[in-house]
Formats: C-alpha cells, structure tokens, sequence
C-alpha cells in the first residue's frame, strides 16, 4: 500500500504525510489515556473519535464533560471548535466533486491537516490525491492511537513534554506558508490573524478563529 | 453521566460536526460557483488556518500558551520560510519546545 501510495503522491509528499499521522496518532494515544484516565468509559474516546474526528472539539468535550459539566454545554464547545469545517467545505467542495457517495464519505475525512496539505498542492489531482491520501490515513491513525491509548493506559499523557502541542501549530504553518507568499491573501491572513488572537481572552474557543474571517475584508475587491 | 447521555451527545456532536462538514460539498453538487468565488473560497481557508496557526500558537483556555510553545513554532516558522523541508520543520518545532520546556521555559 505505501509503494502505491508513493506512487500518486511522490516520496516526499507521502513521508510528509506520514510524519503527520504519527505525530497525530502520539496525540490521538494521549487522548484516549486522558480520557479514560479521568474516569470516563473506555468506549467514549473510542465512539468519539469515529463519529466527530475532529481533535481540538473532542478534547474540549471531554474536559468539559469530565469536570461535571452539562453535557449540553460540552456539545456546543464542540460544535463552535468544528464550525469552521463550514467555510473549509466550500473551499475544497471541487476535490470532492464526483459521484454522491465520494462527498459523503470526503466530507467526513476533512479536518485541518488534510485541507492544508491540499491548498499547498499545485493542481486540482494533485490537490485531490492529497486531501484523500492525508484525511483517510489521518482517520486509521487517529482512531488507532485512540483506541491503544484508551486501553493501554497512561504511557502517554503528557505530549506537552514531547512538545507535540507546537507540532500542530508547525504543521499548519508550513502547509499554509505558500500560499502566504501572495501579497494580499498574506495581508488578509496577518489581519484574520490577530483579530483572532486579540479576541481570544474574551471569546468561547473556536469563535475567535472563526472571527479571523474578517480578515478577508482586506482583501482589495473587484480586482481583475 | 449516564452512559446514553454520553452517546447521545457524542452522536449530536458527530452529526452536527458532519453537517458544517458536508455543506460545502453537497452544495457544490448543485451550483456551479464563478472564478472569482473560488478564487475567495481558497483565500478564506488560507486566512482560517492562519488564524487557527496563531491561536494554537498563543492561546491556551484563555490565556498565553507560554514562550516554549511560541520559540518551537518560532523556529518552525523561519525554516518553512526558508523552504526547508516539511519533516524538519516539524521535527524542529516539537524538538525546539520539549527542549526549552526541559531547561524550564514555561
């Protein structure tokens, strides 16, 4: 599978995306250690992580949820860290665009990483294969890690000691940056930036990034 | 918590997730958008995920995520720059943090 799959992307694109699952998968693995760690049941990280595959809202979720809050609470934090995968959608709908059950299934599998590696390819195929090969290898990563950490116990529950809480940030980054190099989607994404940074400290999480796009007013409209 | 209000939240989650997820898409099915709506589309996710880049660079809760954080992604920030390749930087984000994080930066 990997031959094959080194084949439609690359070598390079490939170990990329490879690093990212691991990386993921440590963190998926500390997901499931927390989780049952905190006395919630061993099938909650498990269903959780097949059903929303979303990992900042299943986090939030959990502490919320852990800490005796209202369960009604805990889903719509989760709901308001996922929203973004709203304008996401529109921004990748074309890679999915095909017959009915390759949206269905493609809507699932997108989350941040996959989108990023696709808006940093050149291409539409290329875009395609990327947001397929990351989101579908992401979700067997993720779910995998989640499921030995929640039955193997506590080896990894600290991945701030590995500073894997600096590697999502990284990876993002580095996904983002070409497309950074464009003047004027970089003064959008500077402005989306700190506005969503500023208002941080104030707001529910999730709301604050998704406030960001009013960094798209900087754009320069109607320009040829 | 009982354990079916545990699952019904989770699938209220899952499913709510899924429907932010498959607008875009199942829209897509249907309309036919122009050039230029593309074009601020792929614009509007580059300004998310920088957006999403500085708050989980910065943020934690509510308050900074510490300077160990901010220095590894610092560093990977000035080598994705300088087209290093993926891996390192990456490598050298978490690298940078755990080490700092060692020397008992916060």
């Amino acid at each position: 599978m990997w031959r094959a799959l080194e084949g439609r992307l690359g070598r390079e694109l490939a170990r990329d995306i490879a690093l990212v699952c691991l990386a993921d998968g440590i963190v998926g693995l500390s997901f499931g250690a927390i989780t049952v760690g905190s006395g919630l049941p061993l099938w909650l990280p498990v269903l959780m992580s097949v059903v929303v595959f979303a990992g900042a809202s299943q986090f939030l979720f959990v502490g919320i949820v852990a800490a005796g809050g209202n369960p009604v609470a805990a889903v719509a934090a989760g709901l308001l860290v996922n929203s973004r995968h709203l304008p996401f959608g529109f921004a990748v709908a074309d890679l999915l665009s095909g017959s009915r059950s390759r949206w269905l299934a493609g809507s699932h599998v997108m989350i941040d990483e996959s989108v990023a590696f696709a808006l940093a390819q050149r291409g539409t195929g290329r875009s395609r294969s990327a947001f397929w090969a990351c989101g579908l290898a992401l979700f067997v990563c993720w779910n995998l890690g989640v499921l030995l950490g929640a039955f193997g116990g506590s080896a990894v529950t600290d991945t701030a000691a590995f500073g894997l809480d600096a590697a999502f940030p990284a990876v993002l980054l580095a996904l983002v940056l070409p497309s950074l190099r464009e003047r004027e989607t970089c003064r959008a994404a500077l402005a989306g930036a700190a506005i969503a940074v500023a208002a941080s400290p104030f707001l529910a999480a999730g709301l604050p990034v998704l406030l960001g796009l009013l960094g798209m007013l900087a754009l320069k409209r109607g320009r040829p | 918590m009982s354990a079916l209000t545990l699952v019904v939240a989770t699938v209220v989650l899952g499913v709510g997730t899924y429907g932010f997820r498959c607008a875009g898409p199942l829209l897509r099915s249907r309309v036919t958008l122009s050039a230029e709506l593309e074009r601020l589309m792929a614009a509007a996710a580059v300004v998310l995920l920088t957006a999403l880049v500085a708050t989980a660079t910065l943020v934690q809760g509510h308050g900074f995520a510490g300077f160990a954080r901010l220095g590894g992604v610092a560093v990977a920030g000035v080598l994705a720059w300088r087209r290093a390749p993926f891996v390192l930087v990456v490598i050298a984000a978490a690298a940078t943090t755990a080490v700092l994080r060692l020397l008992g930066v916060p």
